[in-house]
């Protein structure tokens, strides 16, 4: 065991791999040549659709103890990975992991198959069912929760190799030109599959629209594309993206998103050339909203929208608000609608989103961040993995590279979930280091971190409720009291990588 | 203007619920009112009162003004939500249906009783009658001159409406005479007034339309259902920048004036005089609170100049 800069405690190794205790968010200096895969030659007239998954797995040559990859913008509405993995346990496979940019709550259907001993592991992050499971040690799979620019990176310079990564490509036309835009599954961006249509050794295009040739506009070009399948339905539209992105009406949630905006507007980063990204969540959409009015009272026209993109961002770029918006996976239709129609709507990969080892992401050039958390301690320390009973809840998603990114990362949160508080002495799990947060935003106080000190004399000036974590943990706490802390066996059930690819913390079977 | 306190909004917050109570203290609005009367239900009205004791009781660092809507004195509860409340010290008592001046004298009587065996200061709690039937506001002008604990006359349209037989538009044209009779009886006490509820939350352009009328018409604040109402009303009784400008101008022309000792104040070419001086604290007063002045105004030159 190592201890890393934050004080958790690091395996010497996991899964079979040495690790690397977390340092510093900027320390890790790259070293190398990105990966390489095989040199391919397809002559005229080779086909490439094939009649069945089946067929288009045993042409992969996909075997023992390989890594497979999906990708996740049909988020919980996809049915492409639990029909490979059902696939390949019927032919038999054994030991195969799976390095999808996520997991959802959907493919808890193949958990029977990792007990069965045909899924081996996961290299990327999951929400659900199956962290829960490892978490209370009813299954055994080793789990790599890693961020989006985390995973981008660790894909490219070849710490993981997709064997065989299968694409679900809303539109494809037969020899592999491929977009999201378009079809009964569209999803818009694909900015995640890009990666891996570039790296891994075979490339298979499953689609539920095959168009004629040539798909355009292409966000995957044939050249990457070996094998094209189609199937009755890639996913469930309703679940595919959420329509139903509304900002919060909830006083509380507002309350925050009303402070939170006050913090962008005397951060002083509210000002021509503005760049910024939310989530989809209700108190995000709500800051969004103020930001918008303030940017047109303001007259100010800001540089771009970034990350998960939704139609508050859309209509924000279609009423000249913003200059672009880089899209690396759409949230709402109305996204998935805008980036087929909008030529500064530019979907971008999740190496030039967020992957910390390139020649410059997107989210260096973040001006604000708003991100969520289910709990923060009083160092700043944000976990979004794991629930307060312990439990692997939730994939890191771009939040460890936007804080890093961003100048400046506020979290939005209510200061009480369920009856707990959110500030405590010490998260359970560390996801997002906390010198890379400004500012923890609750509807009972604002607090600063100390490297943002005159962001905070200037809120205090504006007669905001600024107040030293510590202090508004003591609040908080003298509402729902203090927590009893959580027990752990000594059982490493996963690592959450930083994004550089250091440990910055693991997760813990929870004593039952 | 000693004791001046800004009254733009008044939060109705429910007494049985205690999900509610502890979001207290994080909304911006200038009091919140507990209520134990009509959003108790008759079988938690005495679990409410404790409830609400028990939260007073800890609400230490109390960051705004604190009333609570007791029942109606002549129900069997009304006595015994003072009895329960007032040892945790609200800042004084919403008195539901004050429809005679001698309903208030009576709670006045009992807040100074209650004042004498707690042994804090009389006139301590303060009482903030609604009129809200033909008779409270008939009677508004001796209502309002019924206790000197009174700080404003709060106006109440649903029981009012219910009491007149009509119902309630959204325009507010059959409001507008018991709205402008509540407000006459304030001014000429020189209270507060505050206006009645807008119950449609999702309705912010009413409410906005509903503020804008109430505070042209002279009102100085108005009662809440909903947290989300706060902004909208905060917003309409912002004074507009022209005005801040105004009233800044005025402040400094009373502070040479005191320099060079002269008692004639002249602005523009205009006399200024006490009410001039005594609105442009008024306006100086909430721009502060609405932050858009950095400093509060300087007493002394107001009171000097008066």
């Amino acid at each position: 065991m190592a201890l890393n800069s934050l004080g958790r405690e690091i395996p010497e190794s996991y899964a079979g791999k040495p690790l690397i205790p977390y340092g510093d968010p900027f320390a890790i200096r790259p070293q190398g040549n990105v990966a390489a895969r095989p040199l391919k030659r397809v002559n005229p007239g080779e086909k490439k659709l094939l009649s069945s998954l089946r067929e288009a797995i045993e042409a992969s040559g996909l075997k023992d103890g390989m890594t497979i990859a999906t990708h996740h913008s049909l988020r919980n509405g996809d049915f492409l990975l639990n029909r490979i993995v059902a696939e390949i346990a019927a032919m038999g496979l054994k030991g195969i992991w799976i390095a999808s940019s996520s997991v959802h709550p959907v493919h808890a259907e193949i958990i029977p198959h990792i007990k069965s001993g045909v899924i081996a592991g996961f290299q990327c992050g999951v929400n659900g069912l199956i962290g829960e499971m490892a978490t209370k040690g009813e299954i055994a799979c080793p789990i790599v929760v890693r961020t989006h620019g985390g995973r981008a990176r660790s894909v490219i310079e070849g710490s993981v190799h997709i064997d065989v990564a299968f694409i679900a490509a809303p539109c494809c036309d037969e020899y592999g030109n491929m977009n999201g835009y378009y079809g009964p599954s569209a999803c818009g961006s694909l900015g995640y599959a890009q990666i891996d249509a570039t790296y891994a050794s075979c490339v298979v295009a499953v689609t539920d629209h095959l168009v004629p040739f040539p798909v355009v506009p292409v966000s995957i070009p044939q050249t990457l594309v070996d094998y094209v399948v189609v199937v009755d339905r890639l996913g469930d539209p309703a679940k595919i993206v959420s329509t139903t992105t509304r900002v919060t009406t909830d006083p509380v949630g507002l309350q925050i998103a009303s402070y939170a905006s006050q913090v962008i507007e005397a951060s002083g980063l509210l000002r021509d050339g503005f760049s910024f990204q939310t989530g989809s969540g209700g108190i995000s959409l709500a800051v969004a909203e103020k930001v918008r009015n303030a940017m047109r009272k303001g007259s100010i026209k800001g540089s771009f929208g970034c990350g998960g993109i939704t139609g508050y961002f859309v209509e924000m770029l279609e009423e000249g608000l913003f200059s672009a918006l880089m899209d690396v996976q759409c949230f709402d239709q109305e996204a998935v609608l805008s980036i087929g129609r909008n030529r500064a709507h530019q979907e971008i990969s999740a190496d030039m989103y967020a992957n910390p080892f390139n020649a410059g992401a997107v989210v260096n050039r973040l001006d604000c961040v708003i991100l969520g958390a289910t709990e923060v301690d009083t160092s700043f320390n944000v976990n979004v993995n794991t629930e307060s009973n312990g439990y692997l809840l939730h994939n890191t998603g771009g939040h460890s590279d936007t804080a890093a990114g961003a100048k400046l990362s506020i979290i939005v949160a209510p200061s009480i979930r369920g009856r707990l508080p959110i500030v405590r002495d010490r998260v359970t799990t560390i996801t997002t280091p906390g010198e890379t947060i400004g500012v923890v935003v609750t509807e009972r106080g604002i607090a600063v971190n100390e490297k943002h000190a005159e962001l905070k004399e200037e809120l205090i000036r504006r007669k905001l409720p600024v107040k030293d974590i510590s202090e508004l943990q003591r609040e908080i706490c003298r509402v729902t009291g203090t927590p009893r802390p959580l027990e752990f066996e000594d059982e490493v059930v996963a690592v959450v990588e930083y994004r550089d690819g250091s440990i910055i913390d693991v997760v813990r079977r929870v004593k039952e | 203007m000693a004791g001046f306190k800004l009254r733009r909004s008044l939060l109705y917050v429910p007494g049985n619920m205690p999900s509610m109570l502890q979001n207290i203290p994080i909304f911006n609005c200038d009091s919140v009112i507990i209520d134990l009367e009509d959003a108790v239900p008759l079988s938690e009205k005495d679990a409410a009162r404790h409830l609400v004791k028990r939260f007073l009781m800890n609400y230490t660092d109390r960051n705004k003004e604190l009333l609570v809507r007791i029942n109606p004195l002549d129900t069997k509860w009304g006595y015994e939500d003072l009895r329960v409340v007032l040892p945790a010290m609200p800042d004084g008592i919403r008195l539901p249906k004050a429809d005679t001046p001698e309903i208030v004298e009576r709670l006045d009587t009992l807040l100074t009783e209650f004042e004498e065996e707690l042994e804090v200061e009389i006139g301590r709690f303060g009482i903030l009658p609604s009129l809200e039937s033909a008779l409270g506001v008939i009677n508004a002008v001796g209502i309002a001159n019924s206790s000197e604990r009174i700080f404003a006359l709060a106006f109440g349209a649903e029981d009012y409406t219910a009491s007149m037989e009509i119902e309630r538009s959204r325009g507010g044209e059959e409001l507008f005479n018991a709205r402008t009779r509540v407000l006459w009886a304030a001014k000429a006490k020189g209270i507060q007034a505050v206006d009645t509820i807008f119950a449609d939350v999702s309705d912010m352009e009413g409410l906005r339309a509903e503020t804008e009328l109430a505070k042209r018409l002279g009102y100085t604040g108005k009662c809440l259902v909903n947290p989300r109402q706060i902004e909208v009303v905060h917003d309409v009784f912002a004074p507009k920048a022209h005005e801040v400008e105004y009233a800044l101008q005025v402040i400094e022309a009373i502070q040479r004036a005191r320099q060079l000792g002269t008692g004639v104040i002249a602005l523009g070419g205009k006399m200024v005089d006490a009410p001039v001086v005594k609105r442009a604290a008024r306006v100086l007063r909430t721009a502060y609170a609405h932050g858009m002045v950095d400093t509060l105004i300087d007493e002394e030159a107001i009171h000097g100049a008066q």
